[in-house]
């Protein structure tokens, strides 16, 4: 199917969302202090009228190509494609950005945010830590005060990651309430934020948070769904049959996806993080095992007790240790348009090995969870066929922690 | 009329300024919050507002976190919540209870459940700090047959447009928060207090009561002098923390931990109003 055929974009349907009011279906909305309020409103209000100007995303675009280096390639691993018998496995490159994940794109976008408002200060949270270096590069460019709260468990986990925070100019906050993980982080963030409001822009790092956040971190992630699908078109001839991608809070999946949404023909795979096993309680996979809630800001699945207490979740990636995922996914689970998944800490980590040793590839961990799914994916799937995989991040920040679970000191 | 009007009504009509106290139901345990909303109300609290532990609480500074994770660790939840109000209910009949908490549990819980059962119980007002105006509808619904107040908060970012909608939906009274922040922090600038809760005043006639950052006398006094009354959260809650160093639960104890709310009290009432 050519590209013309697909591109009608109707002005509503399943996948025009969100509304107004930042609603996908009953999931999104606004759920924030009162204080944020204004903040938040504000924000929507620059994002409405910046991202109508073909300007805006020209500088985007410059960015994007001069600084990041995109378009990433996307590259037919040949030698995991011959072990799996299978479908065509391709990697969409994200792991080859500046700063070694995706990211970047999203910090890029919401740093032009922050300076068309003149917010002289950025915050930010981060759980494995790409996202609080991606924000400490894009405040060092802009010569902005960054500072970046981090779990004081995942301070410990991404030692190598918090260094190049402090090295890029960036205060380093860990903290140490509740789970000290990324979702306290976020809380702590959002304390922050209430607190110093006037002065300070808020770059949340994945398509969580109150409605605009899930919007806008979205359409600055799109572009690796776009150049796929092109990069796709021109190399095969044809769409994907399958897209892979794993689900912290969901933002370099949600990019790969969302241009594809309109292509009946394009199946989505979502790979949350199974810890344990998610039959142990020992994992951080709310779509497979949560159900709605409200959590940072908006309506969407979360792992909560029955009491509604959000439960402490475990990965061996920090990245997608998060009891929450942005609401865009809550409603392409309801509306059966995605499949989400999940794989365990185990499969992760053979994969993570696997990619390494057979196409010299380290991926991020968090990157390792959609690669172990998409290979028992390919094993069904023939010749023909092909999966693209986001390889979201490169694993260069995780070898300590797997050199740490093979009992090797570095 | 609901408790919280008329309880607010008697007080401006004696001249006194309300006093509210903000406790975490089950800190440190389901039997000494009952105990100690009792000795708040003999040290002169008009209505209590009691927290729903919640393990992600954003929009509160460290000391009401602690004060939720130690009721959390005891197991409370909202059926702790409600088995407080209506033990409290056994002995007192008329001190207005207001639960305050996040959306998350009452969501799990389900609003039509939560609403019934929190009527149930006795309570009088409800005040989540993540459910703006705007998505409050459904629960609105529910709450106005049963007479329950629903309380929103007015902090000093929110705008006309929204100071509006807050005063059309809201009943009981508006919760005018002092600063940019989060609980517990310090108040700065008392001029810019008055100057909004006299905005508030042209365009509602809902008593304002002024909390965040009210921790002693003098802050009770500053922030008394602008509104019809003051909330005192985290300073309490302090307080009630030393109570897990410890098992007695004597009365003496008890009303030690609670000593700041009578001496505000006091200094309030001193004041010629
Ligand atoms: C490389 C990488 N991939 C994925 C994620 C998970 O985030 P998201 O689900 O928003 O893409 C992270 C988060 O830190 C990451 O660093």
């Amino acid at each position: 199917m050519s590209d013309s055929e697909t591109a009608v974009t109707p002005e509503q349907d399943m996948f025009s969302g969100p509304d107004l009011a930042g609603h996908f279906g009953r999931y999104g909305g606004v759920f924030v202090g009162e204080t944020l309020m204004a903040a938040v409103e504000e924000l929507d209000q620059v994002y409405r009228k910046l991202s109508k100007d073909p300007e805006f995303w020209q500088e985007y675009d410059r960015d994007m190509k001069h600084y990041v280096g995109r378009p990433s390639p996307l590259y037919l691993a040949e030698r995991l494609t011959a072990k799996y018998g299978g479908a065509k496995i391709i990697l969409k490159r994200e792991d080859l950005n500046h700063t070694g994940a995706h990211k970047i794109n999203n910090t890029i976008g919401q740093a032009l945010l922050a300076k068309f408002m003149g917010k002289p200060r950025i915050i930010a949270e981060t759980g494995a830590g790409q996202h609080g270096v991606a924000s400490a590069t894009v405040a060092a460019r802009l010569g902005l005060e960054c500072h970046v709260y981090m779990g004081a468990d995942d301070v410990k986990r991404q030692a190598a990651n918090v260094y190049r925070m402090k090295l890029l100019g960036a205060n380093v906050i860990p903290v140490t309430s509740g789970s000290r993980t990324l979702k306290d982080a976020l809380n702590e963030a959002l304390r922050d934020w209430a607190t110093n409001v006037d002065s300070t822009y808020y770059i949340i790092g994945t398509v969580a948070g109150p409605h605009p956040y899930p919007m806008l971190v979205r359409d600055f992630q799109a572009i690796i769904g776009r150049e796929a699908r092109a990069q796709s078109l021109e190399e095969y001839g044809k769409l994907p049959d399958a897209l892979v991608a794993c689900v912290g809070g969901g933002s370099n999946a949600i990019g790969l996806f969302h241009p594809f949404l309109r292509d009946a023909e394009v199946a989505m795979y979502g790979v949350e993080a199974g810890g344990d096993g998610v039959d142990t309680g020992r994992h951080a996979a709310p779509l497979s095992a949560g159900k709605p809630g409200v959590l940072h800001g908006n309506r969407t699945y979360v792992m909560s007790d029955d009491r509604g207490q959000i439960v402490e979740t475990h990965s061996v990636s920090a990245g997608l240790d998060y009891p929450g995922v942005g609401p865009e996914h809550s409603w392409l689970k309801d509306i059966k348009r995605v499949n989400y998944v999940s794989v365990t800490d185990t499969e992760a980590l053979d994969a993570f090995r696997e990619l390494t040793r057979m196409e010299g590839i380290i991926p991020a961990l968090e990157s390792a969870h959609a690669i172990a799914y998409a290979c028992k994916l390919a094993a069904t799937m023939t010749p023909e066929q092909t999966i693209v995989i986001n390889l979201s991040g490169r694993g260069d920040k995780d070898i300590h922690t797997v050199a740490d679970i093979d009992g090797i000191t570095i | 009329m609901s408790r919280i009007k008329s309880c607010i009504a008697a007080a401006q009509a004696a001249g006194r300024k309300a006093l509210i106290p903000y406790i975490v139901a089950g800190d440190p345990d389901h039997e000494t919050t009952v105990a100690l909303m009792h000795q708040l109300v003999r040290d002169g609290a008009d209505i209590i507002e009691l927290g729903m532990p919640f393990s992600d609480p954003s929009s509160d500074g460290a000391i009401i976190q602690l004060g939720a994770e130690r009721a959390l660790r005891n197991g409370a939840g909202l059926d702790t919540v409600f088995s407080v109000v209506s033990q409290f209910r056994q002995q007192d009949d008329s001190t207005p209870v207001v639960l305050m908490g996040y959306l998350n549990p009452v969501e799990i819980m389900g609003y039509p459940a939560f609403v019934e059962q929190a009527a149930e119980a006795g309570a009088d007002g409800l005040l989540l700090v993540d459910l703006p105006v705007s998505a409050a509808e459904s629960l609105l619904a529910l709450t106005q047959p049963r007479d329950i107040d629903v309380i929103f908060l007015v902090a000093p970012t929110t705008t006309d447009r929204r100071i509006a909608a807050i005063c059309e939906h809201s009943s009981g009274y508006l919760y005018y928060v002092s600063l940019k922040g989060v609980t517990g922090a310090a108040i700065s600038d008392t001029g810019e207090i008055a100057g909004r809760v006299a905005g508030l005043r042209a365009q509602t006639e809902l008593p304002i009561m002024v909390g965040f950052g009210i921790k002693d006398n003098a802050s009770a006094l500053a922030m008394a002098a602008v509104s019809d009354g003051v909330i005192v959260g985290s300073a309490l809650v302090q307080k009630i923390g030393e109570l897990s160093d410890t098992d007695s639960r004597e009365a003496s104890l008890i009303a030690d931990k609670t000593a700041l709310i009578a001496a505000i009290r006091q200094a309030l009432d001193s004041k010629p109003a």
